[in-house]
């Protein structure tokens, strides 16, 4: 699993390429964490379009982050889920945390 | 039913393991020609099984994980994940979504879940101190069917 921040003004994007289960997590969460402590965005994107495979791990990497950007007021939403990823994450409840397909950020 | 193919493998609970496992069972599922979704729901279904061995049964101890895969006549696919870890005090409180013991890991308490939706069936025994398995079956489409 890899993971590449894109800064913009006020958000992040984390964009996430890989399999993504316990083993990968760890790592990613390490990356966003430290952008996200130093820019205090107020959106964080964890863009999902190069996920190929995610297990309940990328569940908690989500609410996660949710968690740690919440403490300086941010909010995390996911771009690009693939059909299956989105499987999980409406299992978890948190289909509101997809942006629209269309959304320009 | 009658079985047509069978495989057993034991390896050590470690994370890098995890992909191993779902490899295996994809490995051993595609003799069946299964559908890509079956493939991803049952890839998922045995991730959830050994990582939770992993963080869970063998917590504090190191151990072995055996993955044991049987495939029916009737294009059956049967998993079993078993560990010899701390096991679990209260099976049905477990498998309740959202429950986890480790949520400062990060764990959502939503592996069994994921398990329950995207296999046909789901049984867990555990022993506290002995260890547990899950037992997952998923029926796979039989092209030559209908
Ligand atoms: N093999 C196991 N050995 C010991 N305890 C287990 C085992 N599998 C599950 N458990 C217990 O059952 C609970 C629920 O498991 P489940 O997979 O549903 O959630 P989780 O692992 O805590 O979180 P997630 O899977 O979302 O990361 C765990 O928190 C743990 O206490
Ligand atoms: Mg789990």
């Amino acid at each position: 699993m890899t993971v590449e921040i894109l800064t913009g003004e006020n958000y992040i994007t984390a964009v996430l390429k890989g399999e993504l289960d316990h083993c990968t997590a760890a790592g990613a969460r390490e990356i966003i964490d430290a952008r996200l402590e130093k820019y205090t965005p107020r959106l964080c994107i964890l863009d999902f379009s190069g996920v190929s495979f995610m297990d309940s791990s990328g569940i908690g990497l989500i609410l996660g982050r949710q968690r740690v950007a919440s403490v300086f007021g941010g909010s995390v939403r996911v771009k690009n889920p693939s059909r299956y990823a989105e499987k999980i994450i409406k299992l978890a409840g948190l289909e509101k945390m997809i942006l629209p397909e269309n959304c320009k950020v | 039913m009658k079985t047509v193919n069978y495989m057993k493998i034991t390896f050590p609970a470690m994370a890098k393991n995890e992909s191993l496992a779902r490899s295996c069972v994809a490995a051993f599922a595609a003799g069946a020609d299964p559908t890509v979704e079956e493939l991803t729901d049952i890839r998922s279904a045995v991730c959830e099984a050994v990582t939770n061995a992993i963080v869970h049964g063998y917590r504090s101890v190191a151990g072995d994980i055996t993955l044991t895969l049987k495939m029916t006549e009737d294009n059956c696919l049967y998993i079993k994940v078993s560990d010899k870890g701390c096991g679990i005090e209260d099976v049905k409180k477990a498998m309740q979504p959202l429950y986890t013991t480790a949520p400062e890991e990060e764990r959502a308490g939503l592996g069994f879940a994921v398990m329950e939706a995207f296999t046909d069936s789901l049984r867990v025994t555990s022993r506290p101190g002995k260890g547990t398995a899950v037992i997952m079956k998923k029926k796979l489409t039989d092209k030559f069917e209908s």
